[in-house]
């Protein structure tokens, strides 16, 4: 073989390479968004430190197992019926836990949701043992293929339905009635209260949808990876990290944020070392926020 | 004088019967105290090694029990966190004073509790873990049933032609469990004449391993060895499936049950290879299938999972292995049963269970022998390999 001949196909495998890496940064990208997003609005936001966002996710992911496997329920009905039990439960969790702390300090409110977040886990563990669980797709098993490259159908869906509840919240949060009384009660409470905005159930419609993204979050990604309930712990993680990097209480912030951590992690370790993929992703956080440190997207008022 | 002598007689009155109940109360059972994660990443795992630890415990029990004595398994949560592990035998050799350990699960929690056997003085008998540093690093108190990476790996070297491995690239969880046994596949396959490509790592809690696989793609070898537990295992085929990964893929350590992969990661699952230490489909290949089958037929009994007994056996090996230690002892005491574990003979699942030394001479810790079995999914069903 001629050298020449050699030489481009190892430049040609390494194209595919870097396009498969950036494919499955994308992909990766959208459902790190989509936790994110969910956590801006209660910790961005509302200032909530909410150690039970990846219980709701694990809790999702339960939900759909639960629907779907025993019951038979059908995936896509499975999918919103998850996704509004998440909702339910993140109302719950603020109407009998956090509407009591409103003017509790931080370390308070901390400590009642970390203990929140050990009690979801243990119950999880409790109701479904510690063997993880996977729920069956109605997508194609086969890879869609194009030249070198190739995702699942079902990371496909995913990416979508993401993508469109990223969209919706954005619209929810920048352009609706309730998205300006949702911003008027984090930036001033009581001046929100005096012009008529009823701030309890504010706080408790906020934290109720942060909720139902983290556990639709859940229930997309639950088919996808298996369900265990230790699941939350990574997923919660990542999503901390996005909100600091994207900017407290940003949702554009925590997209973008989302979709850097997808590739600082997806090239890290494709070209660097996989054994460092998860401080890829803290690494560069850190150099961020050495230059911006209020994440990329925070607007001035909202930290104050 | 004659008044304090009365208070001594009267203290010693109301305290007799306490000092007496304490003293029966301890001849009832002899405690064994078990640390294993039954929460956290390892709980799968850990309960399956705890439900086999009290078939083994019910069944010695039924029959009479230990020196006429009943055995008492004390079972603590070490939340698959080494911190944790360490509190666990702190509590088991402190508060409940039980004379021997059997734990802890995975070589990290292993590796962890070790120091604290030496400060108490307490053996442990070691049912899960496959780094070499446990036996090699001179801790007498350690006793392991199960095998190293390096008997493993050796134990599948015959098959490297046999598949016909040309170039192997490695996948492997980024602790001590995955880091020693990618280290001892690739130095056998090595010395093979099998060329080694990419060595990728992960961390134990990960979920997607699109960039390694990718980059095991690019690598282009034939076979990809992974090491890790099912969990992420089944991961890795699905994964690997997604992103055409077309290799052989052969996975070590133990704990990748078979069975839980076919339910969960289906088609996925076909044309891989797994090395296991218990074939529950074919126990008539072990040493002792009568053992195996009494093990599998409580089991069953029990309603436990089926995917579980390629985990569980391990406690019960371990459970039956500490009896045997009591029983040549004659009593229940640390030391005594440091000493006699040297000499235990068990006819167990993991196959003649008996201790070698390992390790720097005059800190030797014991090593077990155990038989690897090597199997392949075909089909949706596991079907064995010679090894």
């Amino acid at each position: 073989m001629r050298p020449g001949a050699l030489d481009r196909d190892q430049r040609r495998f390494s194209l595919d390479q870097l396009l498969q890496h950036g494919l499955n940064a994308i992909i990766l990208g959208g459902t790190y968004a989509l936790l994110g997003i969910g956590l801006t609005l209660i910790f961005g936001i509302m200032k909530v430190v909410n150690f039970t966002h990846g219980e709701v996710y694990a809790f999702g992911a339960y939900v759909m197992f639960a629907l779907v496997m025993p019951l038979g329920v059908n995936f896509f009905v499975a999918l919103v019926l998850a996704m509004a039990l998440g909702i339910l439960l993140g109302a719950a969790i603020e109407l009998l836990l956090l509407s009591r702390l409103r003017d509790a300090d931080i370390d308070t409110t901390m400590l009642v949701m970390i203990g929140a977040w050990i009690a979801m886990q243990n119950t999880e563990q409790l109701a479904w043992t510690g063997v993880a669980h996977s729920i069956k797709n109605p997508f194609p098993p086969e890879p869609l293929v194009w030249g070198a490259l190739s995702v699942s159908w079902n990371r496909l869906f995913v990416f979508a339905v993401a993508s469109l509840l990223i969209a919706g919240t954005y619209y929810l949060v920048n352009w609706t009635k309730f998205g300006k009384a949702l911003r008027a009660t984090f930036q001033d409470r009581d001046t929100a209260a005096l012009m008529g905005v009823r701030i309890d159930r504010v706080n408790t419609a906020t934290f109720a949808l942060g909720s139902g993204l983290a556990a639709a979050a859940g229930a997309l990604l639950g088919p996808v990876f298996v369900v265990v309930p230790t699941m939350g712990d990574l997923a919660a993680s990542k999503a901390f990290a996005i909100v600091i990097l994207g900017g407290l209480g940003s949702v554009v912030g925590a997209t973008v944020g989302g979709f850097i951590l997808a590739f600082a992690e997806e090239l890290g370790s494709g070209y660097i070392s996989s054994g460092y993929r998860d401080a890829m992703g803290f690494v560069l956080i850190i150099l961020i926020l050495l230059v911006r440190p209020t994440g990329l997207f925070a607007l001035k008022e909202r930290i104050s | 004088m004659s008044i304090q002598f009365g208070r001594i007689i009267r203290t010693c009155a109301i305290f007799a019967p306490l000092l007496f109940s304490s003293a029966a109360g301890a001849q009832d059972a002899i405690k064994i105290g078990v640390s294993e994660p039954l929460t956290g990443a390892f709980a799968a795992s850990g309960n399956y090694v705890a439900q086999g630890a009290k078939i083994a415990e019910d069944e010695i029990n039924a029959a009479g029990g230990v020196l006429g004595r009943k055995i008492q398994l004390i079972i603590e949560d070490n939340k698959s966190n080494p911190t944790e592990a360490v509190s666990t035998v702190e509590k088991l050799t402190q508060k409940d004073k039980v004379p021997i350990l059997m734990g802890a699960w995975s070589s990290t929690l292993t590796l962890a509790v070790m120091p604290k056997l030496e400060e108490y003085g307490v053996p442990m008998v070691v049912e899960t873990s496959s780094s070499g540093k446990i036996t090699t690093a001179g801790n007498p108190f350690i006793f392991r049933i199960s095998p190293t990476s390096e008997m493993e790996a050796k134990a599948f070297q015959p098959l490297v032609a046999k598949l016909g491995i040309k170039k192997a690239d490695f996948l492997f969880t980024n602790n001590d469990f995955g880091i020693g046994s990618g280290a001892e596949y690739a130095k056998m396959l090595k010395a093979n004449g099998v060329e080694v490509g990419v060595s990728e790592t992960m961390d134990p809690k990960a979920t997607d391993f699109s960039a390694q696989l990718a980059k095991i793609k690019a690598s282009g070898g034939d076979t990809l060895i992974v090491t890790t537990a099912v969990e992420q295992l089944t991961l890795i085929l699905k994964q690997a499936k997604d992103q055409q990964l077309k290799v052989r893929v052969i996975s070590c350590g133990g704990s990748n049950s078979p069975d839980q992969l076919i339910e969960q990661a289906g088609e996925a699952a076909n044309g891989t290879f797994h090395t296991v230490f218990f074939p529950p489909w074919f126990p008539e290949v072990t040493k002792n299938p009568d053992v195996a089958k009494r093990y599998m037929d409580e089991w069953k009994k029990r309603g436990h999972n089926v995917g579980g007994l390629t985990e569980g056996f391990r406690g019960y090996d371990g459970i039956f292995t500490i009896v045997a230690a009591i029983k040549a002892a004659g009593k229940a005491e640390p030391e005594a049963l440091r000493a006699a574990l040297w000499g235990v003979q068990v006819k167990g699942i993991y196959g003649d269970i008996a201790f070698i030394k390992q390790g720097p001479a005059g800190k030797e810790s014991g090593q077990n022998i155990p038989s690897v079995h090597l199997v392949t999914i075909t089909d949706g069903k596991v079907s064995k390999l010679g090894l």
